[in-house]
């Protein structure tokens, strides 16, 4: 394992890391927005994979600078992806608050074991 | 000294995700999720995508905050234990899969390698191009806007959608009982100085919302940033001055207006580009010159953007501070 | 010769700055209760905001940049200690415990 190998990787284990803690919650914790929580992190997960592959190395944001010799820009394509994941991600987090809402006033509570358990 | 911030702020993401799960306490989470929206806004930025950071740290450690605080007033504030059973399956499956993962690294490109497969193909086409076609340097821009002006359509509609989809959840009837009444809305009314401060901040909000709108194509910024912006200038002072006067000020019908306006006013652009006799969102056949004709299209789609996003996400949190919190059945 | 001195100031300011933040820092986490904790935290609202940003525009000179400093650090300071504020009347209100040492007389009889 070494140096260059580590730091040239970092990003995408601790994607995965981020990726694995964001599910866990999604999986193992009985309140709805606790799970929601845990989507939400997961999503900055696959952010933070799409970003870390559009870096070149020694490049700047992608906005065309006039007159500059030689110039190195980063990839701008998986930056448009993410742009419009963001704001897609926090339409359907707001629709997914406003069931558990919902679920919370028909119910009266919002852990998954006591909604198994009602129904 | 750049890489030893990076993998600081990385190493930060990690203990921050790790409280967020641990914590029983849901106002600590989400407290603690906009300090990680924000920790990531850095890191994108260290990696090179401003407009990115500009978006995350306006929607994710702002509108997401102020929804999730919406949601929990509406519903508990503590976690009850979970399920104690199917902890351990959980924790085997993340284990092994995070092992998994981590195993599918370790041939990829290093991080920033210019050989790797995703430089190679498209963008580079994007980034000569840009000048000749566009003729503005911001080319995240030019790809979200004309390049891949499609998927930028569809997300607008996905942001309707979600406006539309929380109005009928939430604004339905909650009852008939005297604690469904009308109450008057005081707001922070007896809290002097966030009011005169939020009075203060709230034009230059909406100054700096319409400066990254119509700036989107010189520098970051855009539509959804631009949106998001000028919603948390309204939510602010929806906070401050109580529902009932920010209804006022601007009312469901107009955030209506705002989010069907934007969205007609990006599919009318296409439209006119076909009447005109090119194919859809094609924007240079709108004048004479293409490439004016382009930045032409590019500015009154980027409105359209901006105009659904803001009605969205102000509409959305309206639907929530609306609705009148339930007791707990015990 | 200015050029020099300039540039040791703005090193000096910001070396300040990120003492403040850490000092802040170790107040949260040490400080007995709530409101000595934001008492301390106060410390990087205020101080290290003056300090680091004046730093940056000196190291920046008569550039656009410095202006765009200055309306950030004029941002920061009008938004920073009324955060700290509404926090502070929002624990009072809440009832969250005063240190003993405190004199409660002023507060019993202007509370809500």
């Amino acid at each position: 394992m070494t140096l260059d190998a580590f730091l040239g990787h970092f990003n995408y284990w601790v994607f995965a890391i981020l990726l694995m803690i964001g599910f866990y919650a999604v999986i193992a914790k009985g309140n709805l927005i606790k799970k929601l929580v845990g989507l939400s992190i997961f999503q900055s997960a696959v952010f933070l994979m799409y970003i870390s592959m559009s870096k070149v190395e020694g490049g700047t944001a992608p906005i065309l600078q006039a007159g500059a010799v030689d110039p190195i820009y980063s990839n701008p394509l998986p930056q448009v992806l993410i742009l419009t994941a963001i704001v897609v991600g926090v339409a359907t987090l707001s629709l997914g608050l406003a069931i558990v809402v919902r679920i919370n006033e028909r119910y009266g509570s919002i852990e998954e074991r006591e909604l198994l358990d009602a129904d | 000294m750049t890489i030893v911030f990076a993998l600081f702020l990385l190493t930060l993401l990690v203990v921050t995700a790790l409280a967020i799960v641990r914590t029983k306490n849901l106002f600590i989470a989400t407290m603690l999720l906009s300090i990680f929206s924000l920790l990531m806004a850095v890191n994108f930025f260290i990696l090179d995508a401003a407009d990115v950071a500009l978006t995350e740290a306006a929607v994710g450690a702002g509108v997401t905050t102020v929804i999730f605080l919406s949601a929990l007033r509406l519903t508990s504030q503590y976690e009850r234990g979970s399920l104690a059973s199917s902890r351990w399956i959980a924790v085997i499956v993340v284990v092994t899969t995070t092992v998994l993962l981590i195993s599918g690294t370790i041939n990829t490109p290093n991080l920033g390698d210019p050989n790797a497969p995703v430089h190679q193909h498209v963008a580079p086409f994007y980034l000569e191009n840009t000048e000749a076609l566009m003729g503005f340097p911001n080319v995240v821009t030019a790809v979200l806007s004309s390049f891949r002006g499609y998927d930028t359509l569809g997300e607008v509609f996905v942001v309707f959608i979600a406006a539309v989809g929380v109005m009928f959840i939430l604004d339905a009837r909650q009852g008939t009982g005297p604690e469904y009444e009308l109450r008057v809305e005081k707001g922070l009314k007896h809290h002097l100085i966030p009011r005169a401060v939020g009075g203060l901040l709230i034009p230059f909000m909406l100054l700096f919302g319409l400066y990254v709108q119509f700036h989107g194509e010189y520098g970051p910024g855009g539509g959804f940033q631009a949106g998001a912006i000028v919603a948390t200038a309204f939510i602010l002072h929806a906070i401050l001055e109580g529902e009932r006067t920010a209804l006022k000020a601007f009312s469901r019908n107009a955030q209506m207006a705002l989010i069907i306006g934007g969205s007609t006013l990006y599919g009318a652009v296409g439209v006119v580009c076909m009447l005109k006799g090119g194919t859809f969102l094609d924007y240079s056949v709108l004048m004479e010159d293409p490439v004016t004709a382009r930045q032409v299209g590019i500015i009154i789609i980027e409105l359209g953007v901006g105009m659904a996003v803001c009605g969205a996400l102000l509409s959305i949190f309206h639907s929530f501070a609306a609705r009148k919190p339930v007791a707990q059945a015990k | 010769m200015i050029e020099v001195a300039i540039e040791w100031l703005g090193n000096a300011l910001l070396i300040v700055g990120a003492a403040s933040v850490l000092i802040g820092g170790i107040g949260v986490i040490r400080m007995p209760d709530l409101y000595s904790r934001m008492h301390a935290s106060s410390l990087t609202d205020t101080m290290a905001t003056l300090a680091l940003f004046s730093g940056l525009m000196l190291h920046s000179g008569f550039t656009l940049a410095t202006i765009k400093l200055m309306a950030i650090m004029a941002f920061l300071l009008l938004t920073g200690p009324t955060a700290t504020y509404a926090l502070a009347n929002a624990a009072f209100r809440s009832g969250i415990e005063q240190p003993r040492s405190l004199n409660t007389d002023d507060q019993e009889k202007s509370a809500p």
